[in-house]
């Protein structure tokens, strides 16, 4: 597939050589024909350019799909880091266990969540995917294998873990899986109708409920500022007589959009008739792919936004002053009407990230999406910054395509100590980009 | 419970049969020539359910060892009644016009090394009146063309030492399959470009795994290559040769 290396949002291009890496026991492909330098890829799922390498080459890590060995008493899984964690599911789900931290897609490498040390919509009891990572075999391009765990190479393990593929190839991680007695979540969906409304139930739920979200109407302003659903989920015990069917037809967007689908018109529909048409409160059993996965439902779904791509934008604002810096972000989102598709507020707990340059830290955390229409979509977005580099915030590597180095070493102060662990022959486009006016420490 | 010997287990086509093997839970005995790769696949097939999983290097040229081989690998999982064999490599054309020693080496390990294998195991299957026997010939054994003939050459030989093996063998009960794969996105077309008749190597594993569970003859993977190399073969020979295939 030609356009496999290219990342979830189709923005930015990159050109750039790639290898599949189909053995752990094979010498990373590196020296024989030299590229100027390396970076792994897993699925693509990254939304900017932190998984691409413009002008370099890329070690396509999604060969390296094997289990080393499974503890049903324990959970404890051994993978190649190159695995789904769909297919993680596939196979322990029937015997009772599920991955510890999901993000929104399950099409994600295991090496993938590792490297951008993802979250999910249970951050506030289990924190971040890193935490479940009991050790990591990391392949460097001197050819040095290092097993690297809290108690051995300790601070390679936290420069890898939301190390953005910068600190050599990842080709075997062990993790804990979690234990469940069903495939289903007993899940609650209210309507609140304002920003205080979230903070309010967010405080009450997050005591009681694994998994905590809400999708925000990012269109409506003044009072209802911030309004939207809540959801709130625990899974299911086994016993509950609903037994959800797994959908069965995964749709597909094939080919891309000559235009993007997504406009002011479809994003104001889409907002105003889903917050409209919600009951004020409704309780389901769901299976987990439609609560944890909606949109990989339709496959390719990245294709609507057209030629141009698309950007996503994910901050966490720190919860002294959060409500003020959400209410602003929001304001200047609506009155921008860009119109975002999707935006979900979630609360941050305060579960310490393990990784030097984990985004994940306390507070409140938004993430918008905005078709790519160039100027206007770039300077909404650095209005954004200011509001997040006001509050003592963060923007998220993993869905950037465009932040200033500034920002980004604003909020990841702990760069110049990551910047040490880097391997020498490894870079990215997003480091690059981020660091082009710095000195880099090596 | 299947018994099953996969010789080439680590291709890529190979290896995905071996799961959906592995996930029926059945007993494996696994050759190919890269220990390591072999420890890996096993490692793994054992956390899928496989109820065994042996490994046993081997070499598809060196034909005197081959017959112990399978001796072995029959004795370790008690007894054997699927055979899938699946190495191969996609012969670099030019050279075997070169050099004839090159073209010999291809069809050694294409061709050649299949009867090594298939005569021990096809009179013991006979023996014992029962067995499956599933190997992966190819499209390309179905014309000859300048850009692949020996590799074709190779892989018609295969799909024809097999249509005589299965006409031997109805008799005695035993189930010969041939398979021929279209393009495969595999290490082996791993210089080429692709386009959209290329299929993941899940989806012909898919294909073998049936053919072996519910019996068949000849099984074009994916299905849409039996009627392209249906129209090929028709085409009448004064036209193939001006063709620049
Ligand atoms: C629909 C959708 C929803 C999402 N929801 C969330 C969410 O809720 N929470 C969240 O945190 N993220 C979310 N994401 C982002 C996604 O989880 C991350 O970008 C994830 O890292 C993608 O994994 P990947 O395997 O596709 O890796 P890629 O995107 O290909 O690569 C990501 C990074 O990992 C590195 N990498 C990959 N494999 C290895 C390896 N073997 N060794 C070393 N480095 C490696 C790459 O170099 C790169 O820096 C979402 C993405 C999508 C498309
Ligand atoms: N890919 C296609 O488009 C395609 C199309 C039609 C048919 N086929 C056929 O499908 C089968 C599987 O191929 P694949 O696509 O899965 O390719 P692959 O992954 O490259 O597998 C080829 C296998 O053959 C093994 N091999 C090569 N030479 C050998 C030797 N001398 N001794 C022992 N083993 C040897 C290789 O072992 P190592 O791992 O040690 O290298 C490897 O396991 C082959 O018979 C091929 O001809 C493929």
């Amino acid at each position: 597939m030609a356009d496999r290396y290219q990342s979830w949002g189709r923005y930015p291009a990159a050109t750039q050589t790639a290898s599949r890496i189909a053995w752990r026991s094979d010498p990373l492909p590196i020296g024989n024909a030299p590229a100027r330098d390396y970076l792994p890829f897993g699925n693509g799922r990254s939304y900017g350019d932190s998984c691409l390498n413009d002008g370099g080459a890329l070690l396509d890590m999604r060969g390296l799909d094997r289990f080393l060995g499974f503890d049903p008493a324990t959970g404890i899984l051994r993978c190649e880091a190159g695995i789904l964690l769909a297919e993680i599911i596939d196979f322990a789900l029937p015997q009772g266990w599920f991955p510890p931290v999901t993000p929104g897609t399950k099409f994600v490498t295991v090496g993938g969540a590792i490297a951008n040390d993802v979250h999910g919509k249970n951050h506030h009891v289990a924190g971040t995917f890193g935490r479940h990572v009991r050790r990591l075999l990391l392949a460097r391009s001197d050819g040095i294998r290092l097993w690297c765990s809290p108690a051995e190479n300790a601070e390679l393990f936290a420069a890898t873990i939301g190390g953005l593929g910068l600190t050599g190839a990842i080709l075997v991680a062990e993790i804990t899986l979690k234990r469940v007695a069903s495939p289903n979540l007993a899940v609650e969906t209210i309507r609140y109708g304002s920003l205080d409304a979230f903070f309010a139930l967010s405080s009450e739920s997050d005591r009681d409920y694994e998994y905590t979200v809400a999708w925000v109407d990012c269109l409506a302003r003044g009072k209802a500022l911030g309004r939207g659903l809540f959801m709130r989920g625990n899974h299911a015990a086994p016993t509950t007589r609903e037994r959800p069917a797994a959908p069965r037809r995964r749709l597909a967007v094939p080919i891309e959009m000559p235009v993007p689908v997504v406009n002011a018109l479809s994003v104001r529909a889409f907002n105003a008739t889903y917050w409209g048409k919600a009951a004020a409160r409704r309780q389901a059993v769901q299976h987990y792919d439609p609560f944890f996965y909606p949109l990989d439902a339709i496959h390719g779904w990245n294709r609507i936004y057209g030629r141009k791509g698309f950007m996503q934008y994910q901050c966490v604002v720190p919860e002294a002053g959060g409500n003020e810096a959400m209410r602003e972000i929001l304001d200047r989102v609506a009155a921008a009407r860009e119109g975002s598709f999707l935006t979900i507020l979630k609360r941050f707990g305060d579960v310490p990230s393990p990784g030097l340059m984990s985004f994940p830290r306390p507070g409140l955390t938004i993430t918008l999406d905005f078709p790519n229409r160039g100027v206007s979509t770039f300077a909404l977005l650095d209005r954004l910054d200011d509001v997040v580099r006001t509050a003592g915030g963060a923007v998220y590597p993993a869905k950037d395509a465009r932040m200033s180095g500034d920002s980004f070493r604003l909020y990841f102060p702990r760069w110049r100590t990551f910047a040490r662990h880097i391997d020498p022959r490894f870079s990215s486009s997003f480091w690059r980009r981020v660091t082009a006016e710095a000195e880099v420490p090596s | 419970m299947r018994k099953a010997l996969i010789v080439g287990a680590t291709s890529a086509i190979a290896e995905h049969v071996a799961r959906l093997f592995a996930a029926d839970g059945d007993r494996l005995a696994l050759l190919a020539r890269d220990a390591d790769r072999l420890a890996a696949i096993a490692d793994d097939l054992r956390v899928r359910g496989a109820a065994q999983v042996e490994t046993l290097v081997f070499d598809a040229t060196a034909f005197d060892r081959h017959a112990a081989l399978i001796d072995e690998a029959a004795e370790r999982l008690g007894g054997l009644d699927t055979v899938v064999i699946a190495h191969g490599t996609l012969s670099d054309q030019l050279a075997c016009q070169a050099a004839f020693e090159t073209a010999r080496r291809e069809l050694d390990i294409n061709f050649l090394s299949v009867v090594s294998l298939l005569t021990p195991i096809a009179n013991r299957f006979e023996a014992a009146r029962a067995g499956t026997i599933a190997v992966i010939s190819s499209v390309a054994g179905d014309r000859g063309r300048q850009s692949n003939y020996v590799y074709g050459t190779a892989k018609a030989a295969v799909s024809t030492f097999l249509e005589g093996l299965r006409n031997r063998l109805h008799r005695a009960g035993v189930r010969v399959v041939t398979i021929k794969p279209g393009f495969v996105d595999t290490p082996m077309t791993a210089g080429m470009t692709k386009n959209a008749l290329y299929a993941a190597p899940e989806t012909v594993a898919v294909a073998i795994h049936r053919a072996v569970t519910k019996g068949a003859d000849v099984v074009y993977a994916p299905w849409f290559w039996w009627p392209i190399m249906t129209i090929i073969k028709l085409i009448p020979e004064p036209v193939f040769k001006r063709l620049k295939l």
